[in-house]
């Protein structure tokens, strides 16, 4: 391992940690499972994906570092899905918005 | 590895620290959230942690085994959100 992967997975490291504080932070301060699940769903699938990215970066693109990469096409593609099937849910429970923001189309 | 410098090793134990506070800060959210969709968004938050968590393991020991138990525990975390979402709504998964 050479000074330069080094270097690249420090960073990678610190980007990813920043955004996994960014979406705890979201996902306890936010008011609404809306707002909430923005901050999760976009700050997390970042930091991890940027782990991943440093595990890519030390394993080379073979064997585990192609799993990185796997695993990072997955997050991207999953989490919004998930995302998606959460926000239908809680809309279907008939959960309001926080303020006096509303659905467009609803009268 | 024995070879690595001592900054390489010290960013990851502050990755690892920092995932796994967060993992408990997101207990929290699970614990008090007032809706279950709320609950629900926290228990993916901290699948994603957890995954996290495993990532940097895999650099920390240099097994790379650990990479592919964090892409499982990535499958596993979005199917059981799917699913708590599914019986949510409609109380039923298997239709």
């Amino acid at each position: 391992m050479n000074l330069v992967q080094e270097i690249l997975i420090t960073l990678l490291i610190a980007v990813g940690s920043f955004f996994l504080v960014v979406g705890t932070v979201g996902l306890i301060r936010l008011p609404d499972v809306y707002n909430r699940m923005h901050a999760t769903s976009k700050a997390t699938t970042l930091g991890s994906a940027s782990l991943l990215l440093a595990g890519f970066v030390y394993y080379g693109p073979e064997g585990a570092g192609l799993t990185s990469l796997v695993g990072i096409i997955f997050l991207f593609l999953t989490a919004p899905t998930g995302a998606h099937m959460i926000s239908r849910s809680a809309q279907k429970m008939g959960i309001e918005f926080f303020g006096d923001a509303e659905w467009p189309g609803d009268e | 590895m024995a070879t690595d410098p001592a900054i390489f090793s010290l960013a990851v134990q502050v990755g690892l620290v920092i995932a796994s506070g967060l993992t408990l800060l997101a207990g929290y959210r699970v614990i008090k959230g007032p809706t279950v969709p709320d609950r629900v968004v926290a228990l993916d938050t901290i699948a994603t942690n957890v995954v996290a968590i495993a990532a940097l393991y895999a650099l920390q020991t240099g097994e790379g085994l650990f990479v592919t138990v964090s892409l499982v525990l990535a499958i596993i975390g979005f199917i059981s959100t799917i699913a708590v979402s599914q019986y949510v709504i409609e109380g039923d998964i298997v239709k």
